[in-house]
This record gives structure tokens, sequence and C-alpha cells, in this order.
């Protein structure tokens, strides 16, 4: 048999979580909730980042024990003291973020997963088993072939068929959907909805979309702030009153219309090419222009080129070949043209790629203009008191919620610090902006502030070249929307028009 | 020929023996950090492991009259120094690769004070055996004269090679070098493979060592190692990680070392000292080739402190 622990028995059970409490500290990340996930049902737990979803499932998987409350599988009390007596429960989990080892083959990666690996590794036997194995199941991966070299939908894939080929039988999903496409989310979910009606499997699926929660759920479970903000059936309820949940009282920054018709080019690019790490061709000779006033998203599931082509307009990877334009002048990402042409960058992961994480919210905010007046004299002696005062102006503005400007910005949440940045490179007039996933992670106030910055820098000219994973971002933003699929751009349309089907079909490379 | 003069045949046979004798150092160390690097830590410290391993083979061989047991001591004291290495990086917010030129002072500076008494006295060295018989030209012969310690690493290279592919502990190792993450998940400990995996590659490297004092130069002095164990550090990546390729690797920069000797007994003196300098230039010629700044090294541990 495949786990060496004594099989439960087969078929779907129920977990319930019963008065969890959790406190990190002064910290209070779960306070007295209440989760109860029928057999053989598929439940969405909702919440925004920080609700504490992770930290509700992680107490569950025995990765965080919690400070007060119990967990019952199968109507059963257990105590899960680690990942591993979860495992044996048959309770399994799939990470938003891939927990296969990109280096090696699938087959190897499901092989390592088990609980007895085997001291020598008879690979022919193995193989025969493992294609027996995918034969049952609803979905195909490629056994021989590198993870690394997979797409993502299909390592989503190997991620779920790993748990079913470890014999788990209640499955936590969080946000699995992240990476797909429309179209392969759906897939995913539709096989495993339907090992759940019949009766195999039972799945809690942590999420923020609700188009898939209102065609897969059987119920529902809201957090918000630590608590328990609502549960019930899925029929009983409406996305709107999901979403008001979810939020609160919290208002949220009100999108101004989009006014405005578009202008000159602005941003002009001529076959681009640009490589990867491994020196393999990333942007393949891609040519676009983004005019004044408008709105270009770029759409793509992660790692078609995205990243490289970003990382070249910002000037952190050189370009192999191919010009860029701004405002008819050539441009090669010198500080000195990001100056003169009044460009502005949200890349993705600001802490990493916009900000010195030790240095002061102050600081960073000052890096565009720290060496020009009035932050300097003469290019090289600063003035301390016009950092602070700019940078407490523009944390008021920007609603930055951090104790002091002096505080170290890696200290700040994930909005904050890109609201510092929000800050930096639109509080002075912007001309060109180029925006990479700006709301990745980050809760509904702070999308909201963000999508309304945007709107407002496209209203007052600027050409904006938006690259999002998060489809509906780019069809509520974008003027005209661009596919890219392995490193080329597929496919162009008015946002208007856009089918979305067809978009969606773009992506996956059909 | 048959006056035993070969003439300048002498140079690629000097060479070829050369590559055998001095390789293997080479080759003890480049497996042993290959397999340190491979669960994502780098250990530099190995240039003290095999000073170290040379000093503690030699005074065991000299003490009990046995150079295998010489041998095996130099083994544990390099695993020891590799627990060293791996205890002390476990603690948060240690580089391996700082910790590890303190370890190569260390090694070398603990080998010299430890080993003065073993400068005088001559021990027993290890066996070669003789596969040059059927031949009468007398360089032939020595070049056929191999030691039994090339041999059993150039076995080990092919067993690491096979090891890291199908058996539980290669999968483990390659695990936790490319990502900690995905071992964590697995409920493995990344830190205990690691200190696993820097143990054996120390025990490597320490046996590389014996091999310096207890068969080719074949004494103890302080001049010992002219680092050896840092340049297979750097074979390492050279190899891209692969044990087949280490081994190949190490034949080469082998037989650069012995270019220098085998030119001067020919009678080309002149540059000798140049010549003798043929390893560290091809080092650094093979590092400016392979390397650009424009992507990553292709087979890197994704987890080692030099690729992420």
């Amino acid at each position: 048999m495949i786990i060496g622990e004594t099989p439960p028995p087969s078929g779907a059970f129920g977990v319930d979580a019963i008065a969890m409490t959790m406190r990190f500290g002064d910290f209070l990340a779960l306070d007295n909730v209440a989760l109860k996930v029928r057999p053989g049902s598929f439940h969405a737990l909702l919440g925004e980042n920080g609700a504490g979803k992770s930290t509700l499932v992680k107490c569950i998987m025995g990765y965080y024990h919690a400070t007060e409350g119990d967990i019952l599988v199968g109507g059963r009390e257990q105590a899960i003291g680690n990942p591993k007596d979860a495992h044996a429960l048959g309770l399994g989990m799939v990470y938003q973020h891939f927990t296969l080892v990109p280096a090696m083959t699938v087959a190897e990666n499901l092989v390592l997963a088990r609980d007895d690996v085997p001291t020598v590794v008879n690979w022919p036997k193995e193989m025969k088993e493992l294609e027996a194995f995918l034969a049952r199941m609803p979905f195909k991966v490629p056994l021989g072939a590198k993870v690394s070299a997979i797409s993502a939908g299909e390592r989503q894939k190997c991620e779920i068929l790993k748990q079913l080929y470890l014999k788990r039988r209640f499955l936590i999903l969080d946000e699995p959907t992240s990476v797909l496409t429309p179209a392969e989310a759906d897939e995913v979910l539709g096989m495993l909805r339907g090992m759940v009606v019949k009766g195999e499997l039972t799945i809690l699926m942590i999420t923020h979309k609700f188009r898939e929660v209102m065609a897969f759920a059987d119920d529902v479970t809201i957090l918000r702030r630590g608590k328990l903000a609502g549960a019930g059936k899925l029929s009983e309820l409406t996305p709107d009153a999901m979403a008001r949940t979810m939020i609160g009282a919290e208002e949220l920054t009100i999108q101004p219309p989009r006014t405005g018709e578009a202008g000159k080019a602005r941003l002009e690019l001529a076959e681009l090419r640009a490589l990867d790490d491994a020196g393999a061709i990333a942007v393949h000779d891609v040519s676009l222009t983004v005019r004044a006033g408008e709105i270009v998203g770029i759409a793509g599931v992660s790692g078609n080129g995205q990243r490289q082509l970003v990382e070249v307009l910002a000037g952190q990877r050189e370009a192999e070949s191919g010009e860029i334009r701004v405002a008819g002048d050539p441009y090669r990402a010198s500080r000195e043209e990001m100056r003169r042409h009044k460009m502005s960058l949200l890349p993705e992961e600001p802490l990493k790629n916009a900000c010195v994480g030790g240095m002061s919210v102050a600081d960073n905010i000052a890096f565009r203009e720290f060496d020009h007046a009035p932050f300097a004299s003469g290019g090289w002696w600063l003035n301390r008191g016009a950092f602070s005062d700019d940078a407490r102006k523009k944390i008021a503005q920007y609603k930055i919620k951090t104790r002091t400007p002096e505080t170290p910005i890696s200290a700040l949440s994930g909005g904050n610090v890109q609201r510092a940045v929000l800050a930096r490179e639109l509080g002075s007039k912007v001309e060109v902006l180029i925006a990479a996933n700006p709301c990745f992670g980050l809760d509904f106030a702070a999308v909201a502030q963000i999508h309304a910055e945007i709107m407002a820098a496209r209203n007052r000219g600027a050409a904006v070249l938006l690259v999002s994973e998060d489809l509906d971002e780019l069809l509520e933003l974008s003027d005209r929307l661009v596919v890219m699929f392995h490193g080329e751009f597929v496919y162009e349309a008015r946002t208007s028009e856009a089918d979305l089907t067809v978009v969606g079909r773009h992506m996956a490379g059909h | 020929m048959a006056d035993g003069s070969i003439g300048l045949w002498t140079v690629p046979l000097a060479v070829l023996g050369g590559a055998i004798r001095v390789s293997t150092p080479f080759l003890f160390v480049s497996l042993g950090e290959c397999i340190t690097e491979r669960s994502g830590r780098i250990n530099l410290g190995l240039e003290g492991t095999l000073v170290m391993g040379a000093m503690s083979a030699y005074g065991i061989s000299y003490l009990t009259g046995s150079p295998w047991l010489g041998v095996l001591a130099a083994g544990i004291t390099g695993a020891l120094l590799g627990a060293l290495h791996a205890g002390i990086c476990s603690l948060p917010r240690v580089n391996d690769i700082a910790v590890g030129i303190a370890l190569m002072l260390f090694g070398t500076g603990l080998a010299f004070y430890l080993g003065k008494p073993l400068i005088e006295p001559t021990a027993p060295r290890l066996p070669a055996i003789d596969f040059g018989w059927w031949s009468d030209i007398p360089q032939l012969r020595a070049v056929l004269r191999i030691n039994v310690m090339f041999l059993i690493g150039v076995a080990l290279a092919p067993i690491l090679y096979w090891a890291f592919r199908t058996t539980r502990w290669g999968l483990l190792i390659r695990t936790a070098g490319e990502s900690s993450d995905a071992a964590r998940a697995m409920g493995y400990s990344v830190l205990l493979i690691r200190l696993r995996a820097t143990m054996v590659g120390g025990f490597l490297a320490g046996i590389g060592g014996s091999f310096l004092s207890l068969f080719y130069p074949g004494s103890w002095n302080e001049g010992l190692s002219s680092g050896q164990g840092i340049t297979a550090v750097a074979l390492v990546i050279f190899a891209r990680w692969d044990p087949l390729l280490c081994l190949w690797a190490s034949l080469a920069f082998g037989g650069a070392a012995a270019l220098g000797p085998a030119l001067q007994s020919v009678g080309v003196t002149s540059g000798y000292h140049l010549f003798n300098a043929a390893p560290y230039i091809l080092t650094l010629a093979i590092m400016i080739i392979t390397c650009s700044p424009k992507r990553t090294l292709t087979g890197a541990p994704a987890e080692l402190s030099i690729t992420r």
C-alpha cells in the first residue's frame, strides 16, 4: 500500500474546529472561531488577508498549536501535534506557494512525498505503480518531466495529485487557483467537485474569488479580523452579502470614473527581447504602444515573460535587443531619463523590488528626489528635515499606517509598503506608469485605493502599462488588453470588446 | 624505444601520472563538497579539513602502524569538523561562507599546532597497485602504479551519481538543496539533512587529506596543501554539482598541476613557476568562461547562498 500507517476507513469525513483561539504574543490571530466542515462537502473559507484563515487551517494541520480550542476529525476529538499526525488522519493541504521541488521530475516529487520512501528506489516498479495510479485519476501529468518545465496549471494539478496519491481524504486548498487561467481553474475545481459528490473527498478551500465559491462550494465560512463573521449554506448567500461580511464597516476609496480620451504615443516598445536568468528567451520580440491617458493591461499566467518585461522597463535587466522609446526618445532606464520623462514604477513584491527594507519609511519615500532640492543642497548635502516633512505629508495623504516616519519600512504590512511606494511614485506628476501585480496579496481597502490612484493617474493623462495575473483587475481598469504567452503578445483587444473565454484561451496558449 | 628513452612522450605520460596522483585529493574533496552543496550549504572550511585530515592520518598511521586506520581517523576528524560547520550554521542568521572561512583558518592552524611533533618521524604509507607489470618502459610503469585511494574515488563518483537519483538519502539531500520549503512541508528537518550531508562531505575531505600525507607527497609538513581544498570547492561549481563531472574536472586539474614538474623533467626549466600556477590559471579561466552576470548557473542547487 502507499502509506505505511494503518489506512483509515475509505470515504470522506468531516472536520470541526471548536472555539479556536490563537494568540501570537499580544496579537490575537483567532478569537473563539468555529468551523464546521460536513463530510463529503465542498467548503469555502473566505476572508481578507490577515483575517486568520491561514492561521486556522495551520492549527488544523498541526503547524500551530491553538492557544485554546479543539479539533474533531470524523466526529472524534484528536490531538494534532504536528503535520505528520494530521497526515496520518488523512488530512492534506495544498499550499498557495508550490511545495514541489522544481529541479526534480514529477515522479521523483510524488515518491518523495511518501512517508515511507524506500532506502533504494526501484524506479521501474515505482513508475509502473504511478502510471496505474494516474490511470484512475481525473487529471493527467507528465511523470518524467521536470517540474520546472511544466506549466503552472500542471504544477497545481501535481500538488493535488500528490495529496490523492498519499490517500488524503480531507483536502485543504489555500487559494488553489491564483496561478491558473479561468478555464484551468474550472477544470481542476470541477474534477475535485466530482470526487466530493462521489463521497470520496471533503474539501476546505481558502479563496477570495466569489465566482469559484458560487460555482463549486456547498457551504461558506467567513472570517474577519480573527473572528467568525458569518457562516452558512451557499444557497442562502449572495456575493454582495459575503463581500459585506468580509469587509465589515470599513469604507473603501471610491474609484474615479474613466474620463478623457487617449492622446499621443508615450511608451513604445519595438521588437524588445530579453532573456531570463537561465539564458532562455523570456520576452520574444514584443512591440507595443501605450498612449497618454490610456491603461494597457497585460494579461497572462505568471511565468510567461511578464516579470522580465517589467524588469527591463525598470532597469533591473538588460534588453537583449530591440528598443524602448518614451515620448519619442530612446530609453535605457537610467535615473536621469526616468526623472525627465516622469516615469513611475510599481513593481511586484515592492519590499524587494522598490524599497530598502532596513531604511526608514521617510527615506524610502524620498528615493526618487533625495538628491534634488528641496531634499538636498548642491546635490550632496541632504536636508533631513525636508525628508520628514514630505514623508509626514504623504503618510497622511496615502493613509500609510506606520508608527513614525523613521520606522524601517520592512516593519510595515504588505498593504502599507505598497502605499508607501504608491506615495513615492504617484506623489508628483506622472507621465508614464508601469505597474506589475500592484494589488497582489493586499486587502480590499488597499486594493480599492490603488485602483483609484491608477485610474486617477490615467485621467490626468499618464500612459499606464498594467501587468497583472488578476484578470478581473485588468478588465476593471484597462482600456486595452494584451495577452502575453511564452514571451509573446498573442492577443489584443479593446477591453470593452474582449471576450473572457477568448482571453482565457490565449492565456493557456490555444 | 628499446633503450628506454621515449623522448617527448615523457611529457604526456608524466602529465597522466601526475593527473592520477594529484587529482586524488581534488576528487575526494570535490565529491564531499558536492554532497554538502547539493543539500544547500557551502562548506569553504574543507581546506582546513583537508589539512587536519592529513595531519591526523599521518599521526594515527605513525602510532598504530596501519595507514588504513590513519585514513579512517582522517575521515572521522573531517566528519567532526563538518559537524562543527553544520552546527554553527544551524544557528539563526549565520552565514555559511563566513563560517567556512573561519573553519578553514581554524583547521589549518590546529593541524600545524598538533602536527609539530609529526614532522620528523616517518609513518607507514598507503599501498599502490602495479598495473604496469606487462611493460618494460620504466616511465609507463611509474604511471601505471596506481594508488588504491584513486581507485576508490573513481568508484565513488558513479556511486554518488546513482545515489542522488535512486536512494532515499539522495532524494532528501536534493530536496533540502533545491527547496527547503518543500522539505519542511514534507515534515523533514532541513537542518538535520544538512548536518549529515556536511558531515559526510567532511569525512570525504578528511580522507582526501590523508592521501596527501600518506601517499603523495607522502609526509607531513606545513606546506602540504597548496590550496587544494579551496580549488576543489571551485571545481564543484565548474562541474555543475555532478559527481561524474567532478571526476573529470579533478583529473583535468591534476593534469594541469603536473604540467610544471613534467616539463622540468624533459629539461624545460624556464617559466617553471608559471607552469606550476597552471591549476590556478585554469580555475580563473574556467570561472570567467562559465559564469555570466546575466544568468544563474545551470544545475546550481536553488538553496545555496550564492544562488539565492
